[in-house]
């Protein structure tokens, strides 16, 4: 009979071993998506300078949605800028609440083809915080990018999509979960 | 745990409790089958009223019978209960008649674990069709319950769903651990792996399948309750989670999911098939190593459910082909069912008829697959009524025909008597009949274009729908005569012997229909040739 102790103990183990599996799921999958640009994930800060600047021209397309229905407006100052590889630009990005409430917001960017996102490198970004702004509040905010020279060659344009999502309720159910 | 292994000597050499009590605490692995297969039952009517709901709304285009909020309920509910309530239970029921009398034990391994994995059973579908009678109404989200739909934009009701998919994974788990433990450990002497029946190398590799996955399952669904309650943001993109993380947690859990819902139908359809064939299954060996690669190649395609969330070409061409690998083990069972029949002394009785409608009605199944499968023609074919058309060939010809089959079958050893021979034929034809009419022309109206899931539809789908309701109409009053067929029998039936199939062979059949309350209490001696596995 122990050999049939030994079996469900082993089982037991396996289930609790995928149990715990699908949650490492997550983290690989993030993994997973920086390593491939899937999704067209963009990976946090980074800085670099280019030695060879390169001259190739890109073009790049932003756009802005609002999930939802978040009611804030948000918009890029340009919706198209030609940009060289290895140089750094800047573009400006306007945020206002135009509720009667504070809020707080996240936007989160796109990057396509998701094949182009790595290439995309960050050096500032209101996407790696989130935005509070009073009631009718408005700012603006740079965005700093570098086009890595090494982005491959059948690349000549990229898209950068921000959808700023309103993480207020979010937020507070957090804190008081915690 | 010693407690539950000795609990099993407590009921010996005596029969069955009277009354309620009987069933409330049987640990009785004939009790425990008949109680899944009954519960089983009653949820295919549950389930089947709800499609029948959802064909009469589209009967016509426009929008006549119910509310659209209450067809996606409809919808969400039908599948849950046909694929967890439905199809797994009755498989769980085979499993407990049939693994212990087939490998010649005296029941399964875990008895008190047993009547624990059914009696919650109930339970869960307790919780989740009272959903129905809740504020928001029952979930709404279909069965595959993608985020942000179960999640930000779920009726309040999706706490209960989220608590009844943990109980029934509870259940399916300790199910599998039971049929596998009994399997490894309580095999009459002489019965080596590569000597069992196999329907229960079927169940072994199921019980591993659903080991693995189910508890995946529950992770997905553990994760949509933190994203609800707890301000986690597992599947939010606004708090840097990803919804199409859902899509992959799930389906790691649900492809190989409708494996664990054909792999025993296998398995019941072999052993049918070689008894009125009067010949040992073709090709057994390949049989065993056809099902394990079936199982193992499940867990690495589960991407071709969602080849249109926008994955790298890399990842189309991967899932694509590993997808179609699968065709090959499948097309060597096939092949090897038709060998079986090739040159064998037919006969075509009720189980008969159903199993080999199972076999070309699954391949139409299996061919639909392999459409789909191909990435760029899923573009245009996702979520579409071809991919309805494909999920109900393999899963109601498929593992429903598998399982009346099964029933039909085992019918007479499990209760002793017959059941009438011309009302199962008139059952079966009128089945196969209405079967084709509510599924085949699904596959017309999925590829001119007609979305899945939705309650209305263009004018010129109009014909095809009217001839789909009529079939599905028709297929559901059928199993009301499959329930009178049943009934009869029990209450009604000759007599039956115990080997009941002149080309029977296996355990089972040298038992007494019905068999004792307990059976091989003393292992079968393989050896002697009296009962050859
Ligand atoms: C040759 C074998 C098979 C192949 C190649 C295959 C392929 C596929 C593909 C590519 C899809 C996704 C279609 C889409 O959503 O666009 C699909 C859906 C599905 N298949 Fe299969 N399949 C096979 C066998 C089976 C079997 C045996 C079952 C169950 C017994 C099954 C059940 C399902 C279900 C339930 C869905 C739909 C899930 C949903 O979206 O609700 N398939 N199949
Ligand atoms: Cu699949």
């Amino acid at each position: 009979m122990s050999s049939i102790r030994k079996s469900v103990s082993k089982l037991f183990l396996t289930t609790v071993g995928m149990f715990l599996f699908g949650f490492a799921l997550v983290p690989l999958y993030d993994v997973f998506c920086e390593i491939t640009g899937l999704n067209g994930k963009v990976t946090g800060p980074t800085f670099s300078e280019y030695e060879n600047v390169g001259n190739r021209e890109i073009k790049i397309i932003f756009t802005t949605t609002n999930n939802d229905d978040m009611p804030w407006f948000f918009d890029s100052l340009k919706s198209q800028m030609r940009v060289k590889t290895g140089e750094q630009n800047l573009l400006n990005y306007v945020f206002t609440n135009t509720t009667n409430k504070p809020m707080i917001a996240q936007a989160i960017p796109s990057v396509s083809p998701g094949k182009g996102a790595q290439y995309f490198h960050k050096t500032e970004c209101f996407c790696f915080e989130q935005q509070f702004l009073e009631p009718g509040e408005s700012i603006t905010i740079p965005l700093k990018f570098v086009i890595d020279p090494d982005l491959p060659k059948d690349i000549s344009s990229l898209a950068l999509g921000y959808t700023l999502f309103d993480i207020t309720k979010d937020l507070i159910q957090k804190q008081a979960g915690n | 745990m010693s407690a539950v292994i000795e609990g099993h000597h407590d009921d010996h050499h005596h029969g069955p409790a009277k009354g309620i009590s009987r069933w409330l605490f049987t640990t009785n692995h004939k009790d425990i089958g008949s109680l899944y297969l009954w519960f089983s039952f009653i949820m295919l009517f549950i389930g089947g009223a709800m499609a029948m709901v959802i064909r009469a709304e589209l009967f016509e285009p426009g929008s006549q019978i119910v509310s659209p909020e209450f067809y996606n309920q409809m919808v969400t509910n039908h599948g849950l209960i046909m694929v967890f309530g439905v199809i797994m239970p009755a498989f769980v029921g085979f499993a407990n008649w049939l693994v212990p009398m087939q490998i010649g034990a005296p029941d399964m391994a875990l008895p008190r674990l047993n009547n624990l994995s059914f009696w919650i059973l109930p339970a869960a579908f307790g919780v989740l069709i009272s959903t129905f009678f809740m504020e928001g109404g029952a979930p709404n989200f279909g069965w595959t319950f993608y985020a942000p739909l179960s999640t930000e934009y779920a009726p309040p009701t999706v706490t209960y769903f989220i608590f009844a998919v943990h109980i029934m994974g509870a259940s399916s788990i300790m199910g599998s651990i039971n049929v596998i433990t009994t399997i490894l450990n309580m095999r009459a002497p002489g019965m080596t792996l590569m000597k069992m029946p196999l329907f229960v190398w079927t169940w072994l590799i199921t019980a591993y399948l659903l080991i693995a996955v189910m508890p995946v399952l529950a992770g997905a669904v553990t994760m949509m309750l933190m994203d609800i309650h707890f301000g986690t943001s597992f599947f939010k993109a606004g708090g840097g989670g990803d919804p199409v993380l859902f899509q992959h947690v799930f389906w790691f859990f649900g492809h190989p999911e409708v494996y664990i819902m054909i792999l025993p139908a296998f398995g019941i359809v072999s052993h049918i098939i070689e008894t009125f064939s009067r010949k040992p299954i073709f090709g057994y060996e390949s049989m065993v190593y056809a099902i394990a690669s079936i199982a193992l190649l499940s867990f690495v395609v589960w991407a071709h459910h969602m080849f249109t969330v926008g994955m790298p070409i890399a990842g189309e061409l991967f899932f694509m082909y590993s997808t179609m690998l699968i065709a090959i083990p499948t097309g060597v069972k096939v092949f090897n069912w038709l060998s079986t029949m090739f040159k064998g002394s037919l006969t075509f009785e009720t189980p008969m008829l159903f199993a080999i409608a199972f076999v070309a009605l699954f391949t139409i199944g299996g061919l639909s697959g392999i459409m789909l499968a191909i990435a760029p023609a899923d573009f245009q074919y996702h979520d579409t009524y071809f991919v309805v058309a494909h999920f109900h060939y393999v899963l109601v010809p498929g593992a429903l025909f598998s399982i009346i089959a099964g029933v039909y079958y085992w019918l007479p050893k499990w209760t002793g008597y017959m059941y009438d021979e011309f009302m199962g034929k008139t059952h079966f034809w009128l089945s196969f009949v209405s079967v084709n009419l509510t599924f085949f022309p699904m596959h017309f109206v999925g590829l001119a274009g007609m979305p899945r899931r939705i309650p209305d539809y263009a004018m010129q789908f109009a014909d095809y729908n009217m001839i789909v309701s009529v079939g599905a109409f028709l297929f559901g009053l059928s199993q009301l005569l499959f329930l009178y067929v049943v009934l009869k029998a029990i209450f009604y039936g000759k007599k039956a012997t115990g080997q009941v199939w002149e080309g029977a062979k296996g355990l089972e059949w040298t038992l007494d229909s019905p068999p004792a309350y307990h059976t091989f209490e003393t292992p079968p001696n393989l050896e002697s040739g009296e009962a050859k596995a």
